[in-house]
């Protein structure tokens, strides 16, 4: 039989949701043996080159360009995971919800103690080059269906292996509460 | 015809970084540029929250290597509440703080090196891309053993930090002015005598034995290993009493590229009397430079590399049999060669495991002699050797305790314009003059900046190496080529 497939991504996340992956530990080479990684930071996949079982999410959208990569993960993959608060509801860099984008600029980039003596041009990121920040934070489901959530800053790597050999041999979840953490 | 070329690592295309470089009629390079592309706005989002939150709110910066931002934050917040800075502690909180900064230098050096630079070292950096990763490591007989270290010297360290934070990521051990638990002897005993290999001693040797590894190499391809993205530089850290390496607190020292004294080992609470950042519109990361010397000439390096040009001694023998070495090979000037990081990282790994050890069999750790307080105060700077290099965190708070100001230099800030060298130099020496981007010249810029091992693309080095897409335009903005791997 063919073996699942698994794409990730990290969105506007720190990537303490794909280190809590790797803190599977020793189970990371049982893994490798029990599916195929498609597009994910943790190989040279670019582009989707097929259509995966089980897409997971870590951050949410901060960027238009999360967004691109959000609906891109969502028509190729079968089953969807948000893992971790930023992906299920924006976490904390959605603190920055409620502020203006302009203002959160203005602090790093002309008012912060080490900078405001050396911009004399009032000089603010905005090159051609960089992807536009959006208004506010997103979390995934308000972008794209997601089929399940995964609780935790970061999730504990138990239930993030529990969670996913549930998936990947197809059997219903068994998550003992002990396994949820909400910090 | 003029060209312009784009780099875009997958992962950096999500969100985090790309290289671009311009080609003149002529297929000189007229510009090359590495872009950062994530903006979280912390500095502003963090004004009116109480400070006693920073450190367990600003590590959310990085998931990769938490502990820094958690106790470069700590650190600030110490100050704040009039218990000196780093080592005004008691000496239960700062070995214990110590131990849980070890724990993550050893396993962010760790990962490094085992899922990212040992398949380059051992199948060879023209080795078929698809097979240099961790994944062929551990599917290789041969190289199961060493990929199974690496995951268990991961597993050693995030293990300490589970012990001392309570959470191997984003945990809560230091609070204003100590920390909120210390270790039992069952937990400590675990890490001196755990089951093999689950213990301090074997990752002192894993740690000897991969400076083994690089310098086996080393041997085998010294040219490319000595003058690959070689540039001078300054370097800046922090030192410990009598220039020691030490990674969680110290004075600041810059050097030269002769090795001359540039900042004499200040106080960091006076940071903002000698550097400062200057902001360039094409990327959302600043660029820090020693103020004395100026923009274009006071940038600095920072990370293993910098370290063991600005120290003078490591205060643990194997680690300083190591150093010795080290510093021998370039006649004790300083070490400007690139990829010379890998050894200098190898050898903070050796220290790292070293301290582990001597803090774990300190009595000291197992008292409950936590916290300390004093007369608080309106401000406080917090700053420590992040794995990746010097990482800088300044608060002011109010009368109701809400923060009134953040300001954060994180060490990839620290190294961007040394990164921007490393991609323009490369550019320059593979790209001029050439109608066809290959393989090998995109690896060569991976290289060169991977070297820096950049928080904002280490997760991509977590199990794999860094893919690539690069695209180039003609003067017109219209499509030409585009590879990607």
């Amino acid at each position: 039989m063919e073996k699942p497939v698994i794409a990730t991504t990290s969105l506007a996340g720190c990537f303490g949701c794909h280190m809590s992956l790797l803190d599977i530990d020793e189970r990371i080479l049982e893994l490798i043996e029990l599916v195929d990684f498609n597009k994910s930071p943790i190989n040279d996949i670019k582009e989707f080159t097929r259509e995966c079982d089980i897409g997971l999410i870590e951050g949410g959208c901060c960027l238009d360009e999360n967004v691109h990569v959000l609906r891109d993960f969502r028509s190729h993959c079968r089953i969807l995971v948000s893992i971790g608060e930023c992906a299920i509801m924006g976490g904390l860099p959605a603190m920055r919800n409620g502020i203006s984008v302009r203002e959160c600029m203005e602090e790093a980039y002309l008012n912060g103690p080490s900078v405001r003596n050396y911009n004399e041009g009032k000089v603010l990121p905005n090159d051609e080059e960089l992807p536009v920040l959006l208004n506010r934070v997103y979390p995934c489901h308000e972008v794209v269906k997601i089929d399940y959530f995964l609780p935790g800053c970061p999730p504990d790597a138990e239930l993030i292996w529990k969670a996913l050999t549930a998936l990947i041999q197809n059997r219903e979840m068994d998550l003992p509460y002990d396994v949820f953490k909400f910090d | 015809m003029a060209q312009k070329i784009t780099i875009s690592p997958v992962t950096r295309v999500e969100g985090h970084g790309k290289v671009t470089i311009h080609l003149n009629d002529e297929g000189e390079v007229i510009q090359s540029r590495l872009h950062i592309v994530e903006f979280r706005g912390f500095e502003r989002f963090v004004q009116n929250r109480p400070y006693w939150e920073m450190p367990v709110l600003v590590q959310r910066l990085c998931g990769i290597c938490p502990v820094s931002h958690h106790l470069a934050a700590a650190k600030a917040v110490d100050v704040i509440v009039g218990a000196g800075t780093g080592d005004g502690l008691t000496p239960t909180a700062e070995k214990i703080r110590r131990l849980m900064h070890y724990g993550q230098i050893l396993q962010s050096h760790a990962l490094h090196f085992f899922h990212l630079a040992s398949p380059d070292l051992l199948f060879g950096v023209d080795a078929d891309p698809a097979r240099r990763n961790v994944i062929t490591l551990a599917r290789t007989p041969e190289y199961r053993e060493l990929a199974v270290q690496g995951v268990m010297m991961r597993k050693f360290g995030q293990e300490i930090i589970k012990a001392t934070a309570g959470k191997k990521i984003h945990g809560t051990g230091a609070i204003p002015g100590g920390v909120n638990k210390s270790l039992t002897k069952e937990e400590r005993d675990v890490f001196l005598k755990g089951k093999d290999p689950l213990n301090a001693d074997a990752m002192i040797d894993w740690a000897e034995a991969a400076i083994a590894l690089f310098r086996d190499f080393h041997k085998k391809n010294r040219d490319m290993v000595d003058e690959f993205s070689r540039f001078p530089s300054n370097h800046l850290s922090l030192v410990g009493r009598d220039g020691a390496l030490d990674l969680y607190h110290g004075r600041l020292r810059a050097v030269d590229s002769e090795g001359k004294k540039i900042l004499h080992d200040i106080d960091y609470q006076e940071y903002l009397d000698y550097i400062g950042e200057e902001v360039r519109s094409w990327s959302y990361m600043k660029f820090p430079f020693l103020t004395e010397l100026g923009k274009q000439d006071g940038w600095y390096r920072v990370g293993p590399l910098a370290r063991l040009n600005t120290c003078e001694h490591i205060p643990t023998p194997r680690a300083q049999k190591a150093f010795e070495e080290y510093k021998s090979y370039t006649d004790g000037r300083p070490n400007d060669m690139c990829m010379h990081t890998h050894w200098a990282r190898l050898i903070e790994t050796l220290f790292a495991a070293e301290s582990i050890k001597l803090l774990l069999e300190d009595p000291d750790i197992l008292k409950d002699d936590l916290v300390i307080k004093g007369k608080r105060q309106p401000e406080g700077i917090g700053l420590l050797e992040a794995p990746r290099g010097t990482l800088f965190h300044h608060y002011r708070v109010n009368e109701q305790d809400q923060i009134t100001m953040a300001n954060l230099i994180v060490s990839t800030t620290n190294n961007n314009q040394p990164m921007n060298e490393a991609v323009e130099q490369v550019a320059r020496k593979q790209m001029t003059g050439q109608k066809t981007i290959t393989e090998p010249m995109m690896n060569a810029v991976e290289m060169a900046i991977r070297a820096y091992d950049p928080c904002l693309s280490c997760a991509t080095h977590a199990i794999g190496r860094m893919p690539l897409e690069i695209t180039i335009y003609d003067r017109l903005g219209n499509l030409i080529d585009r590879k990607s791997r």
